[in-house]
C-alpha cells in the first residue's frame, strides 16, 4: 500500500515537473536582458518547501516527545534532511540568479542571511544526529533541537523587516500585493505542488531507509547477545 | 522555591568555580589575546574602529564566552555529579537556572574587563550614560547567550564529540541576539541614542531572553532526565 502510494507520488511529482518545466521556459515571455529571471519558479517554491519542512519538523518532534514514538523520530529525520536540501537549491538558484541580476554571487542581505543562518542550524541538526548512537538518546536531544530551531527561525525571519534590505520585495500576490505580471505568478505555485510531491516521495524514501536501518541495528543487537 | 533552589545552584558553581579559576582564567587570557590579535588585523588608531566596535567586542564576549560555557555541564561528569544533581530535590528547571545565573555572572565579569582593556587598548571614551546603557545591553545578550549555550552544554555534556559540537550548534543559534547587541553596543559607542530606530533592537533582545528562558526551563527536563 505503502509502496503504490510513493509510486503514485512520484509519478504525480514527475508529471507536474515536466509540464512546468515545459510552461516556464516555452511559454512564458523571456525578458531580453535577464532571462536568468526564470530560476525564481524554483527558488522561491524551494524556499517555501524548506520552510514547510522546518515546521513539519517541528511538529513531528514535539508529537515524539509526547508518545516517545520513534517513528515519528524517524519522521522529523527524514523531513528536516529533505527540507535542508530544499534551503540548499533556495541558496544555490538564489547565488546564481544574484550573479546576473546583481553581478555577485553573495551580499550580505538580511534575507540572504537569514536562509544561510537557519541552514546552519539544522546542519548543526543533522550534525547532531550523527553524533550520538544511542536511539532514544538521540531522538530526543534532536527533538528539542529541532523545537528550538524552529522558534529561531521565527526570530531570523522576523529580522527581514526590521534591517535594511537588497533583496527584491516579496513577488507574491498573497504578500503586499505582489510585483508579477498576470499569468506570471500560477507558475510558482504549481512548480511548489511539484516540489512538495519530490519532497513528499523524498521524505518517505528516507523514512523506509531509517526503519531499515532500525531493524538491522536490532538484529545485529540480537546477534551479539549470543 | 525554584528560584532559592537555583541560587543554591549557582552559588555552588560560583564557588566551585572561584576555587580552581579553570574557565575563568581561560576566557580572560582568551579575551585579551584576541584584543591584541585585533590589533593586527586593522590600524589601532584610526577612527574607523568605532564603526565596528560593537562587533568586535561581540566576537571576543561570543569566543570567551564558550569556553565557560563548555565547562558548564561537563565538570559535573567526573565523579557523577551530574546524577546526584538531577536526583537531588531540586528540579531540572532549578538545576539549569542556576547554571545559567552562574555562567552569566563569570561571562559579564569577563565582559567587563575585556571591555575595559578594549577601551585601554584602542582608546575608547566611554561616558557614563553611555556605560550604563552599554552595561544594559550586554547584561540582556550575555543572558541570550548563557540560557542558549547552558542549554546546549546539557544537551552535548554525554557526547563523545562535546567540545566540537557544542560551538556548532550554539553560535547559529547566537545569530539573532548577537546581532542585535553587535548593533546595540556600535550605535552606544558612537554616542547614539538607542530608543529611537533601535529601540526594535532592545525589543528583539528581550523577547528572544524571555523566549528561550521559557523554552529551556520546560525541555531541560527532557534533555537531563528523559
Amino acid at each position: 500500500m505503502r509502496d503504490k502510494l510513493l509510486y503514485l507520488l512520484a509519478a504525480v511529482a514527475a508529471v507536474l515537473l515536466t509540464w512546468n518545466i515545459y510552461k516556464i521556459f516555452m511559454v512564458l515571455p523571456a525578458e531580453a536582458n535577464v532571462a536568468a529571471y526564470k530560476i525564481v519558479y524554483f527558488h522561491v517554491p524551494a524556499a517555501i518547501t524548506a520552510f514547510c519542512g522546518f515546521f513539519v519538523a517541528l511538529g513531528a518532534s514535539a508529537l515524539f516527545l509526547a508518545t516517545g514514538n520513534l517513528k515519528y523520530d524517524a519522521f522529523a529525520a527524514g523531513v528536516t534532511e529533505v527540507a535542508l536540501a530544499f534551503a540548499t537549491v533556495n541558496l544555490v538558484t538564489g547565488s546564481i540568479w544574484g550573479r546576473f541580476a546583481w553581478g555577485i554571487w553573495w551580499t550580505w542581505d538580511a534575507r540572504l542571511t537569514s536562509m544561510l543562518t537557519c541552514w546552519l542550524m539544522y546542519a548543526g541538526y543533522m550534525m547532531l544526529r550523527r553524533a550520538i548512537e544511542e536511539p532514544t538518546q538521540r531522538a530526543r536531544l534532536s527533538a528539542v533541537l529541532s523545537i528550538f530551531g524552529c522558534v529561531n527561525v521565527a526570530f531570523v525571519y522576523k529580522s527581514i523587516e526590521w534591517y535594511r534590505t537588497q533583496h527584491p520585495s516579496p513577488v507574491l500576490s498573497i504578500r503586499n500585493g505582489g510585483g508579477m505580471g498576470p499569468g506570471m505568478e500560477a507558475p510558482i505555485y504549481w512548480n511548489w505542488l511539484a516540489l512538495a510531491c519530490l519532497a513528499t516521495v523524498l521524505i518517505m524514501i528516507r523514512m523506509r531507509q531509517e526503519q531499515v536501518s532500525r531493524e538491522i541495528d536490532s538484529l545485529r543487537r540480537e546477534a551479539h547477545a549470543f | 522555591m525554584l528560584l532559592r533552589q537555583a541560587l543554591t545552584i549557582a552559588a555552588k558553581d560560583l564557588r566551585s568555580e572561584l576555587r580552581t579559576k579553570e574557565a575563568l582564567n581561560a576566557s580572560l587570557a582568551f579575551s585579551i589575546v584576541i584584543l591584541v590579535l585585533f590589533s593586527f588585523a586593522f590600524d589601532p588608531g584610526s577612527e574607523t574602529i568605532m564603526e565596528f566596535s560593537g562587533g568586535l567586542l561581540w566576537l571576543v564576549y561570543s569566543f570567551a564566552g564558550a569556553l565557560v560555557l563548555n565547562r558548564s555541564f561537563a565538570r559535573e561528569k567526573d565523579n557523577d555529579c551530574l546524577d546526584a544533581l538531577i536526583a537531588s530535590p531540586a528540579p531540572p528547571g532549578a538545576l539549569f537556572l542556576g547554571k545559567a545565573l552562574a555562567n552569566c555572572a563569570l561571562l559579564l565579569a569577563v565582559e567587563l574587563v575585556s571591555l575595559a582593556a578594549f577601551a585601554l587598548f584602542y582608546d575608547v571614551r566611554i561616558g557614563a550614560h553611555q556605560f550604563w546603557l552599554i552595561l544594559m545591553v550586554t547584561a540582556l545578550a550575555t543572558w541570550a547567550m548563557t540560557v542558549i549555550g547552558t542549554m546546549f552544554s546539557a544537551l552535548t555534556v554525554n557526547l563523545r564529540l562535546r567540545e566540537l559540537m557544542l560551538p556548532i550548534l550554539v553560535y547559529p543559534f547566537m545569530i539573532p541576539a548577537l546581532m542585535a547587541a553587535m548593533l546595540l553596543t556600535t550605535d552606544l559607542m558612537a554616542g547614539m541614542s538607542i530608543w529611537g530606530n533601535d529601540s526594535i533592537w532592545v525589543r528583539v533582545l528581550v523577547a528572544f531572553d524571555f523566549v528561550f528562558t521559557a523554552l529551556a526551563v520546560v525541555f531541560i527536563d527532557v534533555v537531563l532526565v528523559g
